[in-house]
């Protein structure tokens, strides 16, 4: 980080896509000031030597070529075309989350970061992820938009009510890093910071296993059965509602002849307006849950019909009245 | 007769004439006007008051922004004047500025007529932004507005405490007073030209502000009903916009920057028809690349059009959405790129004045460039994931809107100073300002862009603490920026009875507002002049000029 | 003209051309061009209703049905033809007024503001069943079917979009009255009669609209 006398003038680079970001703005802030720099040296210039004097109070006759303004014109389009492509890239990097990240969910209230581990840990205003692994958090608000904003990572993201995003980073420097919210949402929201702790894997084994209730999709399982949800969605075709052991990732048809993949967003529509989409072969007679299930609920239960998917190889379907699977969800990440 | 030349011109006895300030005298002459040189000494004043005030919040925030604590106002209160600062300056001063001022003092006597198309509607104009403007003084004296001059749901419409109806209708007003603004200067300029006056010899600042009326013509309506729907979810609790009911915050987005981007061009395409005139007038030679620069400002309003959603890179469009934003946002620089080369180019082999005017503008043309390419910047996708919503952000609005807009106000301003009041400036008081103006503007902002990319998020009450020194050293740029705006508000008024008398032509510049006397008379001109020289075509006009003017 | 501004001096011209015109060519084009543009304006402004109402459309598909079905079509039906004519005896209003035929002018205008005033009534008749039946938005809602938060958002844009286009309405059948004065002083005539036309560019806009908002809000998917 450059410091001049405790001034910052360049944020820290902690993060694998902050090279990138940086590379584009130093090309940007040269090319622009270089730019820049030329008109300001020509107009000085030219003020300077047309000067008004009294022999030259009319002007001379003539002007600056003509081919010039095709100069100007395209010269700076190629410039900004090369923004454009660059920039393009960037973002594509930016927006496409690894396979193997390993998931945290988050939500943003007023005001403050909620933030939940798979293996049940929770977190306030701080969130604790390991160096050199990608990282996706999924998150939603639960109430105005927020945004969440690690400068030291170059990566941003509104967080909306009422729908899922995802975006992701892969830390690679140990330290700790501010994190901010970058939507104004209210009285607060300039205190609706925190940190990023970034740890070598070993510590961050240590801190994850420092207690929880128990993981993400254990409790969502356990919500699972208090809401019910097992009497219509049973391990069977003997069920009112569709079997969800291997639904989260695939592709679902419903009975407008629609298919659509069933990511975060759907399961947490079919809870909240089961009516939106209806699964092929079944009917609309699934109540919603709108108003009864919070937002961490929701993700508990979001975080159990993923485990289900995994859970799809033949010997380890578990039947809703057993005791929640024993191996800790942490070893999810690592590998498939 | 002997033809005249500049020098004649310029030492030409002012006549004492009857002109348009005391043909009449009387409350009701002013406030009942049709005349549009008297509608834009009442838009004067009533701006010049609402600028003061959204001056009096900048000042108010950057005071708090010395400390990284909130000490000096609690969360709320600054929370509503940087709201209020940013509705006020946008809508109550930005927006109407020189359109409102000196479009309308100066349209119809650049195209040799009498007054505008519809002088009713325009008076209608200035009630309906003193009305707008009462209506948001009543809801800054009962409390405010906190959700940010872009009411952003479902904080606007579920969550806020304050006065988001009242603030939204007061804009909904004022927003018509812009529509009808337009629709007068477009009439105008297609309808009421003086004979000879061809489209390509228009004054490039006419050029401009016709852009700007298409755009103040067709964006605004859009704002408008978007305030309609916003309002009616904040009374009804309907799920237009709120996702809890089942509606779209990001359809309230691109509703609202649909018209607020074009908005900003609103805002600087006039001060770039300034620039032209005041680099024509203060080189005394033709623009260069005259229908490059003419036809870029219609290129700009027209693209202008195309790119809002580069509002909203990270909430939540697709991807493929962002990249054809981002790629036409590029091509709106273009444009712009032509009018600041072309004026640049315009100096060579002129006849180049360092008085005030082209001073401010000089200064306008190395902002505008600044805080046009930090555009390019924040179009580029990739690093607009970073510095958006940060004080980058806030860094490249002001340079293009104060750096810009509001400088070329200023040169605007004491350009047509002397047709306007029939008096000078005092000269080197002006330079002073400029020159206080200059400073104190980059003190305050460049030092944003550094907050802006080491992560400093804009709309904050309080900061972390490594941010202060920047910090700091804006709040000083600030200081020296209100005592250069300071200056000009006492040194005009000081003119308006001191300023030595001017005549009709001080600066031998071209164009019609220059062939009458200063001030002009009611009806703008003796008789109907007949244009026989291009734009900007000094020897032709002097020639013209001299066989009119009575030595 | 004992109703035409106030002379100060004696000139040759028309009695109605505003000062700062050369002539009555000249101001008539500029009052035509004005009115144009200023429907440019509106179309926007019901452009955005339209634009928030498509894009619930495509998300609450059956919700939109439901809320088309909830229409009165016979009235609605009605109510278009009354609109369609008014809009013909406007037209024949302008042709007349371009005649100078006063009375024509002024039986066509009369025509006008009846139509437009029935249509006024029918449609108080159709928002007055619909608040009847708990279906105003807001906290009068009280209306109890399948869907009914996304009902009530259909129901907002009814009365939003039909609202303001009643208020176009109510506004045209003032300036109605007023050019009713005007015609029967007898201010019209082949040299002068561009506020009569731009009044019937007006009307026809409104008229337009409507037949914008009827399939949009009335036939849809009745038949879904």
């Amino acid at each position: 980080m450059l410091l001049i006398p405790d001034v910052p003038l360049w944020p820290k680079e902690a993060s694998t896509i902050a090279p990138h970001t940086d590379a584009l703005f130093i090309f940007l802030c040269v090319v622009t000031g270089a730019m820049a720099l030329f008109i300001f040296v020509t107009i000085f210039y030219l003020a300077i030597v047309y000067r008004r004097r009294p022999d030259n109070e009319l002007a001379q006759e003539g002007e600056a070529p003509k081919f010039l303004e095709l100069a100007w014109i395209v010269a700076p389009f190629i410039f900004f075309m090369v923004c454009f492509v660059w920039g393009a890239w960037l973002y594509f990097r930016i927006s496409r989350v690894p396979d193997n990240a390993l998931q945290v969910y988050g939500t943003g209230k007023q005001w403050m970061w909620k933030f939940q581990h798979p293996s049940g840990q929770r977190e306030i205003n701080e969130l604790h992820v390991p160096v050199n692994r990608p990282v996706k958090i999924t998150l939603a608000s639960e109430d105005v938009i927020h945004s969440l904003f690690v400068p030291a990572f170059r990566v941003k993201m509104d967080v909306l009510p009422n729908r899922y995003k995802t975006m992701w980073f892969q830390a690679t420097k140990v330290g700790r890093y501010h994190l901010f919210c970058a939507e104004y949402c209210g009285t607060l929201h300039s205190q609706m910071v925190g940190w990023i702790d970034v740890m070598e894997p070993t510590d961050y084994e240590l801190w994850l296993a420092g207690g929880s209730e128990g993981s993400l999709a254990s409790q969502g399982q356990a919500l699972f059965q208090h809401y019910a949800c097992n009497t219509c969605h049973t391990e069977d075709k003997s069920g009112r509602g569709p079997i969800l052991t291997g639904v989260y990732g695939s592709t679902v048809a419903l009975n407008d002849g629609q298919k659509v993949v069933a990511d975060d967003n759907y399961v947490r529509e079919s809870i909240l307006n089961p009516q939106a989409k209806i699964v092929a072969g079944f009917g609309p007679i699934m109540p919603t849950f709108q108003g009864q299930v919070s937002e961490e609920d929701l993700l508990k239960l979001l975080a159990y019909v993923k485990s289900l998917a995994q859970a799809a190889s033949p010997s380890a379907v578990a039947s809703p009245n057993v005791a929640p699977p024993a191996t800790p969800v942490r070893r999810q990440g690592k590998g498939k | 007769m002997t033809s005249v030349t500049y020098h004649d011109v310029r030492l030409m006895e002012p006549a004492k004439t009857r002109n348009y300030l005391n043909v009449d005298y009387g409350f009701f002459s002013w406030l009942l006007t049709k005349d549009h040189k008297r509608i834009a000494i009442l838009y004067m004043i009533s701006i010049s008051v609402m600028f003061i005030l959204g001056g009096f919040f900048a000042m108010m925030m950057r005071l708090e922004l010395l400390t990284p604590q909130g000490d000096l106002l609690t969360s709320d209160t600054y929370n509503r004047f940087f709201t209020l600062h940013g509705i006020i300056m946008i809508f109550f001063f930005l927006i109407p500025s020189i359109p409102a001022v000196l479009g309308n003092f100066l349209l119809p006597l650049m195209l040799g007529a009498k007054d505008l198309a519809f002088p009713r509607i325009n008076l209608l104009s200035w009630y309906l932004y003193i009305i707008g403007a009462f209506v948001g003084l009543v809801v800054i004296i009962t409390g405010g507005v906190d959700t940010g001059w872009t009411f952003y749901t479902p904080f606007s419409t579920q969550y806020s405490n304050t006065h988001v109806f009242g603030t939204t209708l007061g804009a909904f007003i004022v927003g018509f007073s812009s529509i009808l603004t337009g629709l007068n200067f477009l009439v105008t300029v297609h309808r009421m030209r003086a004979p000879g006056l061809t489209w390509f010899r228009l004054p490039l600042f006419v050029w401009a502000i016709y852009a700007t009326s298409i755009v103040q013509l067709l964006a605004t309506p859009v704002l408008a009903i978007t305030l309609v729907m916003l309002m009616f979810e904040r009374v009804a609790h309907v799920g237009i916009f709120d996702p809890a009911l089942g509606g779209d915050p990001l359809l309230y987005q691109h509703m609202f920057w649909f018209y607020s981007h074009p908005a900003v061009y609103i805002m600087i395409l006039p001060g770039m028809g300034v620039a032209s005139e005041v680099v024509a007038a203060f080189t005394r030679k033709k623009i260069f690349g005259y229908k490059f620069v003419a036809f870029s400002s219609l290129a700009i309003a027209f693209l202008g059009f195309l790119v809002w959603a580069h509002h909203m890179f990270v909430a939540g469009i697709s991807v493929y959405s962002a990249m054809i934003f981002s790629f036409l946002s590029m091509f709106v620089a273009v444009p712009s790129a032509i009018k600041v080369f072309n004026w640049t180019a315009t100096l060579y082999k002129g006849s180049v004045s360092w008085q005030t005017p082209m001073l401010y503008i000089l200064g306008f043309i190395g902002l505008f460039t600044i805080g046009g390419v930090t555009g390019i910047f924040l179009a580029s996708l990739g690093i607009d994931v970073h510095v958006t919503d940060t004080y980058f952000v806030v860094a490249h609005f002001h340079y293009i809107m104060v750096g810009g807009a509001v400088m070329a106000y200023f040169a605007g301003l004491h350009y047509w100073w002397p047709k306007i009041t029939g008096r000078m400036y005092p000269e080197w008081w002006a330079r002073l300002a400029a020159l206080l103006v200059f400073i104190g503007f980059n003190l305050t902002f460049f030092p944003q862009f550094i907050l802006g990319y080491v992560g400093m998020p804009r709309r904050y009450h309080a900061y972390a603490p490594e941010f202060q020194v920047l910090n700091v050293m804006s709040t000083a740029g600030a200081s020296v920026l209100a005592v250069g705006y300071l200056l000009p508000l006492i040194y005009l008024l000081w003119s308006l009875r001191f300023g030595p008398k001017a005549g009709p032509n001080p600066w031998g510049a071209v164009g019609l507002e220059w062939a009458t006397t200063s001030p002009p008379p009611k009806d703008n001109f003796h008789e109907t002049p007949a244009v026989t020289w291009d734009a900007y075509d000094y020897p032709a006009f002097l020639t013209a000029m001299g066989e009119t003017q009575h030595v | 003209m004992s109703d035409a501004p106030l002379h100060g001096d004696e000139h040759e011209h028309h009695p109605f051309l505003q000062h700062h015109f050369e002539d009555m060519g000249q101001q008539h084009e500029a009052s035509t061009l004005g009115m144009w543009m200023f429907l440019a304006t509106e179309i926007l402004f019901f452009g955005g209703l339209f634009l928030a109402y498509a894009v619930y459309r495509t998300t609450y598909e059956q919700a939109w049905v439901a809320g088309a079905q909830l229409q009165n079509l016979k009235l609605g039906t009605i109510n278009t033809a009354v609109l369609i004519s008014s809009s013909l005896t406007m037209a024949l209003a302008v042709h007349y007024a371009q005649l100078g035929r006063r009375l024509a002018t002024f039986y066509c205008l009369v025509g006008t503001l009846l139509l437009g005033s029935g249509f006024l009534i029918i449609k108080g008749i159709e928002y007055h069943a619909h608040f009847v039946e708990g279906l105003l938005p807001g906290p009068y809602f009280t209306w109890h079917g399948p869907m009914a938060p996304k009902v009530e958002l259909f129901m907002t844009f009814y009365f939003s979009m039909t609202g303001l286009h009643a208020l176009h309405m109510i506004i045209g059948a003032g300036l109605l009255v007023w050019f009713m004065w005007r015609t029967w002083r007898g201010h019209f005539g082949p040299e002068y009669f561009s506020p009569v036309e731009i009044m019937g560019l007006y009307w026809h806009f409104v008229d337009i609209v409507w037949i914008f908002l009827f399939p949009l809000l009335y036939l849809i998917g009745r038949h879904a």
